[in-house]
């Protein structure tokens, strides 16, 4: 698929509309009346994280975070800015590739069983506000994984062809951020219906407005706008410059592949493991990271049995499980499986790296394990540490 | 409205009869199996199915019937786990869940008119039988054929009695060792690798397909390399853990490739760097 959604929304060259910031609320309204359920960034748990909102009230506005290294902070804004806060813990990739999903159901019968599937795909239609660069990318590369092969997932294609996408750029880099590296931000340039650039200056609050497809012309015609002033346009792309100049983290993507083939005996994953506690954190923030497993269960008569899929992790000992044992029994290896793959072998298997500079791995890291640091030692000769 | 037509979806297996259960070794068994749904796509010689049993689960299993009757599907269990135990217990008359097929075939074509060399090392016998029934039915297309073939113990051979029909063949040279003999058992003793010596075949004529323990299948890739049959032309079987057989659930994953969809039968140059790894 995914060359679908992502070719019919590339960037046109149009002059960019400017939408005051107090109507966001006419966006929410152009959206929902067109049936779709808006999905934004809204604070729970002490963290900003993506749920249905039904209007601006319910965004995380006034918030700001801070990430470091095994550390994320929510703090106050001043400026009132409504995007004003980075990647969080629960990503998108959840409403496309749920966690959790029932595959179908079986029923024991006289002469056997017979497997119901569960109805056919009828996922609703979502709006993805305040979707990073960086995690529209990890949505592109997902979409390569699970729907881009001779076997796509039927649900994951329905959700994501129904789904329109609002990118807001990033005019600030946070501290675990790197999609300059990565060539992933800090502004979207395709795989979006509507991208947003937040323009907070002298009391003056507004969004300067690209459409990505028609979907998000249509859109915006419902929404009041007028075209940006060439000093607008200019604002935004300082913005947008100094974010990707002041990232928190860099990683030298230049021959990581080549780099990581190379090293693959190499004592520093040994460094690595003394530290990684293989509790698949990093699996789960990561947007690209897609591995499931699935488990199979009966109720207590055993009449009726079901088939369930779950987001799985490298990181987990069964994950390699064959009779004999697991193929990567030692952290070393599943953290460099892992890593391997995310910078090198997913080139080899999908085109793209496998990782868009989001550095919620890092963030989310409970002992604050930083791949671009992993990278540089490794590139350095593999002995040092963390933080390197 | 319409009520929503369940849609068939690569994740949901049909249902199959459970046609004949036949006991091969002390732990392995063989099930024929006839899907409920017909026109399933026919299997190719080397590719998988993923089987189910009933609220137990599901597992890879190569299909080692005759792709000439594709209608019945043959799948040889090892009893290793809770979902090979179930299978291997079933009895004519029940049903299973399958999948498939999947995954990549043996070069069957490509080896035409060339020597074939088949190497197998205990359970790695079941995804080869289909090229040799393949081969037996179109024999004048392939030159010689030799089969070598290693298992722990005579008890332990699988597919006895194609073993003993193929070795009374004139066409066909069946080579099988064992590592621990018994007082009754007349043939070779040890790895398989040491048959190639006793093995005719013309090196540079040779494609030679390859399936057991990965410590068989390196042995015998070098074995094959020091006689001078070139890597584009050997190709092995992997087994990995897999979830889905489609390539989205990320368990059989060896490096570029996924075990499930890009193999499990791979041309050996394509795969070499990886097979010599620790925990790739």
């Amino acid at each position: 698929m995914p060359a679908r959604p992502a070719a019919s929304r590339s960037a046109s060259p149009a002059v960019p509309a400017v939408m005051a910031a107090g109507d966001l609320g006419q966006l929410f309204s152009a959206l929902t009346t067109r049936g779709y359920q808006v999905i934004g960034p809204t604070v729970r748990d002490g963290a900003v994280v993506y749920d249905a909102v039904d209007g601006p009230d319910a965004l995380a506005a006034g918030w700001g975070d801070e990430q470091a290294p095994g550390s994320y902070r929510l703090v106050r804004r001043r400026d009132g800015a409504i995007f004003g806060h980075r990647s969080g813990p629960t990503g998108w990739k959840r409403f496309f590739w749920p966690p959790e999903l029932r595959l179908w159901q079986a029923r024991r019968m006289e002469d056997g069983f017979r497997v119901e599937a569960e109805p056919a795909a009828d996922p609703p239609r979502r709006a993805l506000l305040g979707v990073r660069p960086c995690q529209l990318h990890g949505l592109l590369r997902l979409d390569r994984v699970v729907a881009g092969g001779p076997y796509p997932d039927p649900r994951y294609r329905a959700a994501r062809e129904r789904a329109f996408i609002v990118a807001v750029n990033c005019t600030e880099a946070g501290g675990t951020c790197f999609c300059a590296s990565m060539g992933t931000g800090p502004a979207a340039t395709a795989g979006y219906d509507l991208a947003l650039t937040e323009l907070v200056t002298d009391g003056a609050h507004r969004f300067l407005v690209e459409a990505g497809s028609e979907a998000g012309r249509a859109v915006l015609s419902g929404v009041p706008h007028r075209q940006a002033e060439k000093d607008e346009v200019a604002a935004a792309r300082v913005l947008l410059q100094k974010a990707a100049e002041a990232m928190g983290r860099r990683l030298d993507a230049g021959g990581v592949k080549e780099l990581l083939y190379e090293k693959f005996e190499a004592d520093h994953w040994d460094r690595v493991a003394e530290r990684c506690l293989a509790c698949a954190n990093c699996t789960s923030v990561c947007p690209t990271c897609f591995c499931t497993t699935v488990t199979d269960a009966t109720d207590l008569a055993g009449g009726r049995a079901e088939r369930r899929r779950r987001w799985d992790s490298c990181f987990s000992v069964d994950f390699s499980y064959i009779h004999g044992g697991p193929v990567r029994a030692s952290v070393k290896s599943r953290y460099r499986q892992w890593l391997t793959h995310k910078l090198a072998t997913w080139h080899d298997q999908f085109g793209t790296s496998g990782c868009v500079g989001c550095g919620q791995c890092i963030t989310w890291c409970p002992v604050g394990i930083d791949l671009t640091a992993e990278v540089r030692a490794l590139r350095a000769g593999g002995e040092r540490g963390n933080g390197v | 409205m319409a009520v929503p037509q369940p849609v068939l979806e690569p994740m949901v297996p049909v249902t199959a009869k459970v046609l004949g259960v036949r006991r091969e070794t002390p732990d392995t068994w063989t099930l024929s199996l006839e899907p409920d749904r017909p026109g399933l796509p026919a299997f190719r010689p080397g590719q998988f199915n993923m089987v189910y049993a009933f609220g137990i689960g599901e597992v890879p299993i190569s299909i080692s019937g005759d792709p000439a009757r594709p209608e019945r599907l043959v799948h040889t269990v090892r009893a290793v786990g809770a979902v090979t135990r179930a299978l291997a217990g079933s009895r004519p008359g029940q049903v299973v869940g399958l999948r498939g097929p999947f995954g990549t075939a043996w070069p069957v074509e490509e080896a035409r008119g060339r020597d074939l060399v088949v190497a197998a090392g205990g359970i790695g016998l079941a995804p080869l039988r289909p090229v040799l029934y393949h081969v037996l039915s179109n024999r004048a297309d392939y030159d010689r054929v030799v089969l070598l073939y290693g298992a722990r113990s005579r008890a332990e051979l699988l597919y006895r009695r194609d073993l003993e029909r193929w070795r009374g063949r004139f066409d066909l040279d069946v080579l099988v060792t064992v590592d621990r003999p018994d007082a009754r058992w007349r043939g070779n003793v040890g790895v398989v690798t040491a048959l190639f010596q006793q093995a005719a075949f013309r090196p540079e004529a040779t494609v030679a397909l390859v399936c057991g323990p990965e410590v068989m299948i390196r042995f015998t890739l070098l074995e094959l390399e020091k006689r001078g049959v070139p890597d584009h032309r050997t190709y092995v079987s992997l087994e990995r853990n897999m979830k889905c057989g489609v390539g989205t659930c990320g368990h059989c994953q060896l490096g570029p490739v996924f075990v499930c969809h890009d193999g499990p039968v791979f041309r050996t140059d394509r795969i070499r760097d990886w097979l010599g790894k620790r925990e790739p």
